[in-house]
């Protein structure tokens, strides 16, 4: 097994406050797979989707600060749990390649943008780098009996080109893994269907429209929790399903979990480590469900 | 149905920009439609993509550039995925709009509202602060927040914070910002 994985880790404004145990489960995880992980000195923020919408240039600026803090530290691979950060930071790179838009952006920066950095997901390296198979002997408390479906929201893996990883119409990364856990995994129609994104507040409606969709088909299916990598996704579904229930009279009460959250407790790792006590719609139910399975199978052994 | 006259209204500058600027074709386009088929948000649209798209490619710049669409994409990217001319439709939806920022269209107004907050957020704090973010949007829009209802949810999950985080470089980051408003203002 490949022992030195070793990368910078930009954690994204959204770790800090509303996805905190995204961050904290990432960490866990990484630690627990012995996947270090250097902290980007003093980042910054990537500039996100309203950054794109005004300038590529100004985009492409924020991003590249935190590039050059990955160099300052001397590294050149960098990872993010945010797919979000990590398709501006990589669209920031690809970019930049072209030397005109480098030199606009470049104007922008104190110091000249460093592009020799790349950037992977979390979930990329744990699939590519460290690997499913090398995961799957590492579990040493299976998700038996859990029900799930892997949600992976529109940007993970689109525009292909760019992102260079899965598939951008039916990636199967994060439901691979799930199935290495030994949940049983539910095949999601709506993979790569938009849930809404950051129209959250000024656009509430469309949310409750397209969330509403996602969940109301993982029901549907019979999923009992969905699985995602996204911030945006995962409190679009989890913080306002009970807005969701409101808005379309329905009555959906389906855990959203980060996949590292999921990852780690097969790992070991506690739930208070995992941050499940972080999460709206409370996974209580069924992460007890799990535990008897496990002592019913352990009774019988 | 609304008529157009292409001919009359034909702006070759308009064209030849966004093409400059989005680095696509737009002739490529044959108008499929499948770009709109996938779009999550065509229900919400005044004008729908693959429309948006024919009306570049026909120089009809004041129409695409009102266009509420604009401001309701949400760069999800399937447009860009699922084109059979390999055109990065998505880009250019994102080179309007840029476009409809410069002559001054605002689109649907709290969008844009709430993206401006969003990035003086990230001006002032150097990273996106949460609560600062809102304030300032419903100060802007005069709207009652309507997620009032997830406070009781939220707060004790420690996830709200009253004060953004602390960084240093938070002045480059502003700088970042005055640059660019110096660079466009030439
Ligand atoms: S999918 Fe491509 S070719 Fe088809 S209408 Fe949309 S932009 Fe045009
Ligand atoms: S990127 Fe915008 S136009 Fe394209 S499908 Fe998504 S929301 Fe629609």
């Amino acid at each position: 097994m490949n022992t030195s994985l070793n990368y910078a880790y930009y954690p994204g404004c959204s770790s800090t406050g509303t996805s905190i145990e995204y961050d904290m489960s990432s960490r866990a995880v990484c630690a627990a797979l012995d996947i270090k992980l250097n902290d980007v000195p003093d980042w910054s923020c990537c500039g996100s989707t309203p950054a794109h919408t005004v300038d590529h240039s100004l985009s492409s600026a924020l991003s590249a600060r935190n590039l050059n803090q990955v160099a300052s530290i001397g590294m050149d691979s960098c990872i993010t749990p945010c797919p979000s950060c990590l398709a501006n930071l990589k669209t920031a790179t690809h970019r930049m390649e072209d030397e005109a838009f480098r030199n606009k952006v470049n104007k922008l920066l104190d110091k000249p943008a460093d592009t020799r950095v790349s950037t992977k997901s979390v979930l990329q390296i744990l699939v590519e780098d460290y690997g499913i198979e090398n995961i799957r002997k590492k579990v040493v408390r299976p998700l038996k009996g859990l029900v799930v479906g892997a949600y992976y929201g529109c940007i993970l893996n689109r525009p292909a080109e760019l992102m260079q990883f899965d598939d951008s119409e039916h990636p199967m990364a994060m439901d691979n893994i799930m199935e290495a856990l030994g949940a049983t995994v539910v095949p999601f129609p709506l993979k790569v269907e938009c849930c809404g994104a950051s129209f959250g507040i000024p656009r509430k409606d469309v949310v409750m429209r397209l969330s509403g969709k996602l969940l109301d088909t993982a029901h549907a299916i019979g999923a009992k929790a969905l699985v995602t990598a996204c911030p945006l996704c995962q409190m679009n579904l989890d913080m306002r399903q009970n807005q969701i229930n409101h808005a379309n009279g329905s009555h959906h009460n389906i855990p959203i979990f980060y996949f590292t959250q999921l990852l780690g407790l097969a790992l070991g790792l506690t739930e208070k480590e995992m941050g499940m006590n972080k999460l709206c719609v409370s996974p209580r139910t069924l992460l007890d469900a799990m535990a008897n399975e496990e002592t019913i199978k352990e009774k019988a052994a | 149905m609304k008529v157009i006259n292409i001919n009359s209204s034909y702006n070759s500058e308009f064209v030849k920009e966004v093409e400059e600027e989005s680095g696509q074709k737009l002739n490529l386009c044959y108008q499929c439609g499948k770009c709109t088929a996938g779009c999550p948000y065509t229900d919400e649209y005044d004008i729908c993509v693959s429309q948006i798209m024919r009306l570049t490619q026909a120089g009809q710049k004041e129409t695409v550039l009102k266009a509420n669409s604009l401001w309701l994409c949400a760069t999800c990217e399937s447009c860009t995925a699922r084109c059979p001319n390999q055109i990065d439709v998505a880009r250019i939806m994102d080179v309007l709009r840029h476009m409809a920022r410069r002559e001054g269209y605002g689109g649907t107004g709290r969008v844009k509202t709430f993206w401006d907050s969003f990035l003086s957020s990230v001006k002032n704090n150097g990273r996106v602060f949460e609560v600062g973010l809102l304030v300032n949007y419903i100060s802007h829009t005069g709207r009652f927040w309507t997620d009032i209802d997830l406070g009781p949810t939220m707060l004790p999950k420690g996830k709200i914070h009253f004060k953004p985080t602390e960084m240093q470089g938070k002045k480059e980051v502003e700088k970042i910002f005055m640059r660019f408003k110096e660079e466009s203002a030439k």
